[in-house]
């Protein structure tokens, strides 16, 4: 069995205090595929985007990975040297993220920065790596790329700036793509243009892709599989469909309930009670059990994540409704 | 229906106040002027009292504009605003602030909107106490109300707005408009920036509120699921100009507007399966050179040689529902 090509096992990262240091990822584990597009979702806090960080190792102190494997096609990335990690990043594996303005430097021209990566990483002719520049913009629907390399950043539009953040992230054809919230603060014609693209790669390349958001509806189309957390765990993973029609953690199912729907117009939306907990104060036992409409005495302990019908599940009342037996 | 709010014949022109050099330059004609941006374009549309209209729309379509011109804030550079079917102008100093005050804006970012230094009692008790609606005797009670109907623990009012979560802050802002005792409440985008599960309680406060007290709204906001599930009426617009307007019902059933159309099928949802993406092509031009013609027609996949030259004009297409697009009606 070829490794996969990204595997997390029991991700652990800490805030390191003087006197005690805070958990803020608990036990996350992610398994991806080449081709496979994972959609990783939470609301603010979650740890999401903290996930994506610590995979590409890109936490500073006192923020650290307390315990974890993550194997990049069967190699640890932790157990590497730096400059083999350094050479990885931006190669093999790339990161995008929501602000396109803290990938790109102000002061340089688009095809600066593109050249500069491609020889950071390979020893090719700048004018073959112009090329290869020019092509990657081509490929993520920027018009007449050959002018728009030699334009600054500041005269692209939001969109376009995210498109060639984008196309800097696939300069090397890395294996893997971590993107976090890219489309966020995008229009919804742009974002669907943006989808599109990502879409393709994923299909036509082989990229294995993990999708951070907030929004449950940017993945639902996008994402083959579906990991959600709560206060730094993941409390539900499986197949997007699965997840969005059968959820079976009670937050998954709020999420999901909460959201506006056709055929209850003008009506009370259901609400989850309360907020999410600070993570340096997380509830005892199971961290949504204040919120939770199905905690009993039980929650008290802390749930484990469990396979329930193919499905990864934390918690000790999952909902089967209409789930076959 | 009575109009409790409307907008006739629109238009807000922002222009970028030139340097010297640059007004130098104008003097000696060397220089063009600078360029205008017609934020709004010649928008009508009218709130019926008691109901709630949406309005949808892209970066830089206008919408905020619109509910900062519909709130009084800014003022229109041509067309009319009307409160109760009274032209604003036409109102004496006096009445035009208090008609003001019926009208209060909810905004997108709670903690850029609350004053950072003040304490949760002196942001929500402040109008009230200016204008009147309260003295200093009862206003740790009056403040007491705003923040229970909006959800707050009243045992927070010495707090200040760092130490609220965002839904908490968004809370902060409806009670704070509350307190003057609005009639119309203009919200911008009021709940983009929450989270998922806690935009659900903001909306669902919004339509308590409603039932309770009768309010008007106007409903900004890109979110169209959003915007479809509060409003009665819906109004979309692009670069400026109202381009569709109809029912919630209509609108969502049977969008006429080629933009409409689009936005609609690039609607992300949670309904199961892969999905493709029929992108319409292209970026949303710049509101300082918007494109001649049908502001949409560089983009819109059924447009002809008429859309380049001619505004499509807004008219009606079916019963209360108008299109502005050279293909309707």
């Amino acid at each position: 069995m070829t490794p996969a090509m990204l595997d997390v096992r029991n991700l652990t990262t800490e805030l390191v205090g003087p006197d005690n240091s805070i958990r803020l990822i608990d036990d996350v584990n992610l398994r991806l595929d080449a081709g496979e597009i994972m959609g990783l979702v939470g609301e603010s806090g979650s740890g999401k985007s903290l996930t994506g960080l610590s995979i590409m190792g890109l936490l500073d102190p006192p923020v650290r990975v307390a315990d974890s494997q993550i194997l990049f096609k069967g190699e640890d990335l932790r157990r590497m040297d730096d400059e083999r990690l350094r050479r990885i990043r931006g190669d093999r594996i790339a990161m995008i993220f929501q602000d396109p303005m803290s990938t790109l430097n102000p002061v340089l021209r688009i095809d600066t920065q593109m050249i500069e990566t491609i020889k950071a990483h390979e020893k090719i002719s700048t004018a073959a790596a112009r090329v290869r520049a020019r092509d990657a913009l081509g490929k993520v629907g920027i018009p007449s790329p050959d002018e728009r390399l030699k334009a600054y950043p500041h005269q692209f539009s939001g969109g376009m700036r995210q498109r060639v953040a984008i196309a800097i992230a696939l300069l090397m054809s890395p294996d893997l793509i971590i993107a976090d919230e890219p489309t966020t603060a995008l229009d919804v014609t742009i974002q669907a243009q943006i989808l599109s693209v990502v879409q393709k790669l994923a299909r036509e390349n082989g990229t294995a892709l993990i999708w951070i958001t907030h929004d449950l509806s940017v993945v639902a189309g996008l994402a083959d599989r579906l990991s959600v957390m709560y206060a730094g765990r993941i409390v539900e993973s499986g197949r997007t469909d699965d997840v969005l029609r059968q959820p079976m953690h009670p937050y998954t199912r709020g999420l999901i309930a909460s959201l506006p729907s056709r055929n209850r117009r003008g009506m009370l939306l259901n609400q989850i009670p309360g907020t999410t907990p600070p993570i340096a104060d997380l509830p005892a036992g199971c961290a949504f059990r204040p919120r939770c409409p199905s905690a009993t005495g039980m929650c008290l302990a802390h749930p484990q994540l469990e396979t329930v019908a193919g499905r990864d599940v934390r918690c000790f009342h999952p909902s089967l409704e209409g789930i076959g037996a | 229906m009575n109009a409790r709010l409307d907008v006739d014949h629109v238009s807000k022109l922002f222009t970028r106040k030139p340097g010297m050099i640059e007004r130098a330059a104008e003097a000696m004609h060397v220089k063009k002027p600078s360029p205008v941006v017609h934020a709004l374009d010649d928008v009508s549309l009218s709130v019926p009292e008691g109901s709630v209209l949406g309005i949808v729309g892209e970066s830089g379509c206008g919408k905020s504009t619109l509910g900062r011109v519909m709130a009084g804030l800014l003022d229109p550079s041509m067309g009319t605003v009307r409160l109760r079917g009274k032209p604003v102008d036409a109102l004496s100093t006096a009445e035009r602030a208090r008609e003001r005050l019926r009208v209060q804006m909810i905004f997108q970012d709670p903690s850029s909107s609350l004053n950072p230094r003040q304490r949760l009692a002196d942001i929500i008790g402040a109008a009230p106490l200016h204008h009147g609606m309260t003295d200093r005797r009862h206003l740790a009670d009056y403040v007491t109300e705003q923040m229970t109907r909006a959800g707050l623990d009243p045992a927070m009012r010495d707090r200040f707005p760092h130490q609220l979560s965002g839904g908490q802050r968004q809370r902060v802002g409806i009670a704070r408009a509350l307190a003057v005792q609005p009639e119309v409440l203009i919200c911008d985008e009021s709940v983009a920036a929450l989270d998922v599960s806690i935009q659900a309680q903001i909306i669902n406060l919004f339509l308590g509120l409603r039932e309770s007290l009768d309010l008007t709204y106007v409903f900004i906001s890109h979110d169209l699921s959003v915007v479809e599930h509060i409003s009665d009426r819906v109004a979309v617009m692009y670069l400026g100009r109202v381009v569709e307007e109809a029912s919630v019902e209509d609108l969502f059933a049977n969008a006429a507007h080629p933009y409409t159309q689009a936005l609609l099928a690039e609607r992300p949802s949670i309904a199961p399966g892969r999905r493709s993406y029929h992108t319409i092509k292209g970026e949303i031009p710049s509101p300082v050179a918007p494109p001649p013609g049908c502001h949409f027609h560089p983009r819109c996949p059924v447009a002809f040689d008429r859309c380049q030259v001619e505004r499509p004009v807004l008219r009606s297409i079916g019963a209360s529902h108008t299109s502005a697009c050279h293909l309707n009606g």
